[in-house]
């Protein structure tokens, strides 16, 4: 912007370059399956959508990601919160492995819980014998999706622990408040802004998923069949306009909760 | 109270994260040395894993300069006026909250065989989808937000002063980026490189629907484990999810340690 | 150098910075630009530096107009209000910028590099890191890096502002002398008038984007031009109806006069304390502050309050105590001017002569 006079046109080539780059790649493709979906109009869109299959995906995936989502919600809270708090051997160690989930491949993620609990490995022969069946059931669905997304609640909540006066603590405990008290009147509100931004993050992950459950789910229709895998199926039998349909679904789903989760740290950020 | 926390947290970190990787290790090795090294040397695998390196050369420098680029433009850039710069801002974070089959379908629907793009090119020679392009297409677009959301806070907090002061003592803006703001960003740099290294490796849903998963042509490393799995192959897809899984595991130190250089 | 400047107007938006500002300075002259935050002191400066560009309006420097010229051929050196120094790197590296960046040779940079070390009294503090220096040292840090490349004009934005105010009483003293060394032409901004007063050769009061009087620190404390200046110097106290003081009289003739009135204008005290009763106002003390040095007195005469200083050697006085009041003088002004009137009735009305 300074040596304007010498480079006007490299850099206002470079820039429009850069900008375009951007709105190709990010923009156009969502516009597109946008327009695909609704360039036969209205009534096709609601046919493909009302088909049975297609909506039991869609009910199914949110169904299973709800309840990942809890399981999260639960363990993410406790472990971040001991990580933060705590100091015991192992403590580094543990933090650094939180991140392991965002590292792995969705692929071997899904190898690694199929194995694990397949009828070869020891939960699935302890499950058989209670007679419980987990693989290509939904229990083993919604054990990938609280893998993958494991690290949201917990990375969410740290540093809202970390920044927390100790004072705030201290002074409930001054005026007599309980433990149990002190922990739901002062430290659960405090966590809860992070609990919740991690948990809508976790969930609109949980919806997307798709290399960690397609190998574990067993995708049969109506049963264990997710709408990631639903739509990955209507792309091969060659159906892009069903496939588009629940793509839209999901995506105006997801874009909403993304969304959410910036209003809501905007307006801790506000604060 | 306490003791009972983090044995908890113990066992949920050994139930969930530690016994699927221990499982994987074991399975690789369940036919001995010579079940593994044949998992990895049969040529699909080998094709596999050169497909998956050269995408993540390719998507890694691509992301990198337009990532650096763009998060500079969000940040600074005064002819992009402050409503548009936020409108951009959010549009950044949109592939997140696209699930990588859609992101995958998304690219079909654009540059399939069937659209005019597409026919378009493949008339001049060129093939989008279901070859290496497309992928790379593919994958950029999902690890697109990575790079930028690592460098942009740490060039808002540097703020722009030191950028100024430089300009007044003399320099250009290249000089100026190389000397002032590079050393300032480099390691969130990395950082986000590493992450979309990590990201670009274990890319599955995107790049299956896109490359239609042939054999010796677009199959990546992903998704050889899907093939093998689904066709009851576990040893071998265990070799090389093992592989794949190893270099995740390194990338995670590599980060732990990037993160500790830049919190200096 | 010497610097003009005219008609230099700057809009952000809806707001009107900078309106028509002309002014000239003389080569080797301190300049203090002075006004409330938000007033466009530093809009000015950034359009010298060249990191803002004007609306409209020229700058010239030695006469040659440098308007379309980028910062980085400028020749200004500029110090930020919070250093901007280059964190990543040493003190003398820091230094070195602007010289590597104009490709001078290693000898003579290194040569430079000592020169300065040694003119802001940092030696020693060569391989340090910013983070590992004082406010002021970073300071002259920031003086040093820009002194380097050697330019003609000094820009230095709210130079003190980050500093705790004891080291910054001794930081004024010491770049007012630093400056006269060098003789370099220096501009600098501030929100602090003990700081401008004490540091510049001239004064420029800016408020909302106007020039409101350039002069002398002497001249702008004695003689403000506008009402603004006036009140924004020194203490002092409005009062709507001055017609109402004793000695002032005339001023009332003229419709809507108002008049300013400064605690050293006034004198208070006991009836003996005066050789001219006659030109005092009776009034009450209503409060006394301690102020260490002196006593710092607040009166009411009728509804009209004022503040003065008072000696410690004087009989102290007490809250409730009737006084009186002598006001020397006043600054005037109504709609269409402003002057300065003294006290009518302290000349006395039946001279004796002896």
């Amino acid at each position: 912007m300074t040596n304007l006079l010498q480079s006007r046109w490299w850099s206002w080539g470079f820039r429009s370059a850069v900008m375009l780059y951007f709105v190709v790649l990010i923009v156009l493709p969502i516009l597109g399956i946008y327009g695909q979906s609704f360039s036969d109009g209205w009534p096709q869109l609601v046919h493909n959508l009302s088909d049975t299959l297609a909506w039991q995906a869609v009910l199914l995936t949110i169904k299973l990601a709800v309840i990942a989502t809890l399981i999260n919600v639960l363990i993410g809270t406790m472990a971040g919160w001991v990580l933060i708090r705590y100091r015991f051997p192992g403590r580094q160690l543990l933090n650094s492995m939180v991140d392991l989930p965002f590292a792995l491949p969705t692929a071997v993620v899904g190898l690694m819980i199929m194995l694990l609990l397949g009828p070869r490995g020891a939960v699935g022969q302890w499950a058989e014998e209670a007679g419980i069946s987990i693989l290509f059931h939904e229990p083993a669905i919604v054990v990938a999706m609280v893998f993958v997304t494991f690290p949201f609640v917990i990375r969410a909540v740290q540093p809202l622990l970390e920044e927390m006066d100790a004072s705030e603590e201290e002074a409930a405990y001054t005026m007599g408040a309980s433990k149990a008290k002190t922990f739901f009147r002062v430290l659960l509100p405090a966590m809860l802004p992070g609990i919740l931004s991690g948990a809508m993050l976790a969930f609109s992950r949980a919806l997307a998923e798709f290399g960690a459950v397609v190998l574990v789910a067993g995708n049969i229709p109506g049963r264990t069949l997710v709408a990631s895998v639903y739509i990955f199926g209507q792309i091969e039998s060659d159906n892009p306009a069903g496939a588009a349909a629940v793509s839209v679904l999901l995506l105006t789903l997801s874009f909403l909760i993304l969304w959410l989760v910036g209003y809501v740290q905007a307006r801790r950020m506000g604060r | 109270m306490r003791k009972l926390w983090i044995s908890a947290t113990y066992v949920i970190f050994a139930l969930l994260l530690g016994a699927p990787i221990v499982r994987i290790a074991t399975g690789a090795w369940a036919d001995g040395w010579s079940g593994f090294a044949s998992g990895i040397t049969r040529p699909e695998a080998q094709h596999a894993l050169l497909m998956t390196g050269m995408i993540v050369v390719i998507v890694t420098v691509i992301n990198t300069l337009f990532g650096v680029m763009l998060a500079l433009y969000l940040v600074r850039a005064p002819w992009l006026g402050k409503q548009l710069r936020r409108v951009l801002n959010s549009i950044v974070d949109l592939p997140f909250a696209v699930s990588p089959v859609i992101g995958g379908l998304m690219i079909v629907l654009l540059l399939g065989p069937d659209t005019v793009i597409g026919s378009l090119l493949s008339r001049s020679g060129i093939d989008i989808v279901y070859a290496l392009p497309g992928m790379v297409i593919a994958t950029l677009f999902v690890t697109f937000p990575l790079i930028i959301r690592e460098v942009m806070p740490v060039l808002q907090e540097i703020g722009d002063q030191q950028e100024e002061a430089a300009q007044m003592l003399g320099a250009y803006p290249w000089t100026i980026f190389w000397r002032v703001t590079w050393p300032s960003i480099q390691w969130s740099v990395v950082y986000g490189v590493v992450l979309t290294v990590a990201r670009t490796l274990g890319e599955f849903g995107a790049v299956l629907v896109v490359s239609g998963n042939i054999l010796f042509r677009t199959q990546t490393a992903t998704t050889l484990v899907y093939q093998d799995v689904e066709n009851f192959n576990l040893t071998a897809a265990n070799a090389v999810a093992l592989v794949l899984a190893a270099g995740s595991v390194a990338l995670l130190l590599f980060m732990e340690w990037a993160k500790s250089r830049r919190a200096r | 150098m010497h610097v003009e400047v005219r008609g230099l107007n700057k809009r952000f938006g809806e707001f009107q910075a900078v309106s028509n500002v002309e002014f000239t300075i003389g080569k080797g002259q301190l300049i203090g630009l002075l006004g409330p935050s938000g007033g466009g002191k530093t809009s000015i400066l950034r359009m010298l530096a060249g990191l803002e560009s004007p609306d409209s309006g020229d700058i010239l420097f030695h006469g040659r107009k440098v308007n379309g010229l980028p910062p980085q051929e400028r020749g200004i050196g500029f110090v930020f209000q919070n250093y901007a120094l280059f964190k990543h790197m040493t003190v003398a590296q820091n230094i070195a910028f602007g010289l590597e960046v104009k490709k001078w040779p290693k000898a003579k940079i290194k040569e430079r590099i000592a020169e300065l070390v040694e003119l802001t009294g940092l030696v020693g503090f060569e391989k340090r890191y910013p983070h590992q220096l004082s406010g002021g040292q970073r300071q002259r840090v920031a003086f040093a890096r820009a002194l380097a490349p050697e330019p003609q004009l000094l820009l230095l934005d709210e130079p003190f502002a980050a500093i705790d105010a004891k080291i910054r009483h001794e930081l004024r003293s010491w770049l007012r002398e630093m400056i006269d060394r060098l003789g370099i032409t220096s501009i600098f901004v501030t929100h602090d008038q003990d700081e401008a007063i004490e540091v510049a050769d001239q004064i420029m009061i800016i408020n909302k984007g106007r020039l409101e009087q350039k002069g002398t620190p002497r001249e702008i404390y004695q003689d403000p031009q506008t009402p603004f200046v006036a009140s924004f110097i020194g203490e002092s106290t409005l009062i709507e109806d001055i017609g109402q003081l004793r000695g002032f009289a005339d001023a009332a003739a003229l419709g809507g006069t108002k008049g300013l009135v400064r605690p050293e204008y006034v004198e208070v005290g006991r009836a003996n304390e005066f050789a001219l009763l006659s030109a005092t106002e009776t009034g009450t003390v209503s409060h006394i502050h301690f102020r260490g040095s002196e006593w710092l007195v607040e009166v009411k005469i009728g509804d009209i309050k004022l503040t003065t200083y008072r000696s410690l050697e004087k009989p102290a006085l007490h809250p409730g105590e009737e006084v009186h009041v002598l006001v020397h003088r006043a600054y005037l002004f109504n709609e269409t001017d402003s002057w300065v009137t003294e006290n009518r009735l302290k000349v006395d009305p039946l001279p004796v002569h002896i």
